[in-house]
């Protein structure tokens, strides 16, 4: 499992590998925000906590059709699925292999765009910690909608629109986090749900993610 | 580890290509599938490998037995020559590389990067791959596309040690391998097409 974690980040940090992309794609959004919706800062400072939660939703979404794809079409998926690992660690260590690659440099990377977005000071740490919390989610449910539509060609757009409306709790637990945080209030109980969605999908969705991992090898 | 095939049938994309087929593979013993294009012999091949469920019939021995190399070799173009072996031979929790790299021939190449092999080369890496397994059953999908006549002597070779070893190979190949093999012919066992029975005629 351990090998399989290490070939995965070996071939991300490589050539053509996507490392990088979805962190350049967020600080992108970022940007381009301040362009869009004006200069006032007091608007910036209010909507910051969920422009950087979608942000960093997106920058996810986008290398994951890579996810098992590259392995199903040079045929590692088939030798995979015949070797001594089951499917559902495959499938999860690939799950932590794209939140390490994707989600947490985004985490890292989000108090540094706080900053462009007049993020207020108090909401720094909750942004993090809400990211830290919410983004392994993501990766996981990327990683069932990988699963889904493996083998499809250009399944990417099919990708993002059956996996955008799994990522809405998430979404919302996860931005409700960073609002509240950001203006002193009680995150008690958005922090637990979000928490709690991360526990479930990561508890369970690696073996739905296997079972139609193996409808799709067939 | 004897592999046991009774009275199998299998479907490609919900249709049955093969029914009734059965064998046995023993120790020691290759099998050459043969038959046209389109006869089953890849879907029989992922069937034995586990990939895809059969219709019905039952494979006995093949649980945690089966190496499979299929027409796609599973080469990280990124990685170098020893690093896709490593990899493989760590999944498989196999001790070390050298045997495969030398059954193969692949020692000069060993830090080049796959994606800069020729396609004769990325198969040999492929069937290396193999070795490094450890399992007694190879399970060899047309295993010398695109080899050379070398390389064909070569992998015949390793087929052998593996049959000396007491291994076993079930190979669909259209080329003489030059190996004591019985032949499993499959055009015998070719799925009838099904007869529609519950069609009825009001509904024209």
């Amino acid at each position: 499992m351990i090998a399989l974690l290490l070939r995965d980040l070996k071939l991300a940090f490589r050539a053509g590998g996507g490392f990088g992309l979805g962190l350049a794609f967020f600080l992108i959004v970022t940007v381009l925000v301040p362009f869009s919706v004006g200069p006032q800062s007091s608007l910036l400072a209010t909507i910051a906590p969920g422009v950087l939660w979608l942000g960093a939703l997106l920058a996810c979404l986008l290398s994951l059709d890579r996810l098992l794809a590259l392995d199903w079409e040079d045929g590692s998926l088939d030798l995979l699925a015949t070797a001594p690992l089951p499917l559902e660690a495959v499938v999860t260590i690939k799950a932590l292999a794209h939140w390490i690659t994707t989600g947490l440099p985004l985490v890292l990377a989000a108090p540094v765009l706080g900053v462009l977005l007049n993020m207020p000071v108090p909401g720094f740490f909750w942004l993090v910690a809400s990211l830290l919390v919410g983004t392994p989610a993501l990766s996981v449910i990327g990683t069932f909608g990988a699963a889904l539509t493996v083998g499809l060609k250009r399944g990417g757009l099919l990708l993002s629109l059956l996996v955008l409306p799994l990522y809405v709790p998430t979404l919302i637990f996860g931005a409700e986090v960073a609002r509240r945080g950001a203006v002193g209030m009680d995150i008690a109980t958005p922090l637990l749900m979000l928490a709690g969605i991360t526990a479930a999908t990561v508890a369970l969705l690696p073996f739905a993610s296997a079972a139609v991992l193996r409808v799709n090898l067939r | 580890m004897t592999l046991s095939v009774t009275d199998l049938s299998i479907a490609r994309g919900g249709v049955p290509v093969l029914q009734g087929l059965g064998f046995d593979l023993a120790p020691g013993q290759a099998l050459v599938v043969r038959g046209p294009n389109g006869i089953g012999k890849t879907t029989l091949l992922r069937t034995i490998a586990g990939l895809q469920p059969p219709i019905s019939g039952r494979i006995e021995g093949a649980e945690d037995c089966i190496a499979y190399a299929g027409h796609s070799d599973g080469i990280k173009p990124t990685l170098t020559v020893t690093e896709n072996l490593t990899f493989w031979a760590s999944v498989f929790g196999a001790s070390g590389i050298c045997p495969a790299l030398d059954a193969f021939e692949l020692n000069d190449l060993s830090d080049r990067h796959a994606g800069n092999l020729s396609a004769g080369q990325k198969r040999r890496l492929g069937l290396s791959r193999l070795l490094v397994t450890g399992r007694p059953i190879w399970v060899l999908d047309e295993p010398t596309v695109s080899l050379d006549v070398l390389a064909v002597a070569l992998f015949a070779d390793a087929v052998r040690a593996h049959l000396g070893r007491g291994g076993s190979a079930l190979v669909a190949t259209h080329i003489d391998l030059g190996l004591d093999a019985d032949v499993l012919e499959l055009g015998p066992y070719r799925a009838v097409p099904r007869a529609v029975d519950d069609f009825d005629g009001d509904f024209l």
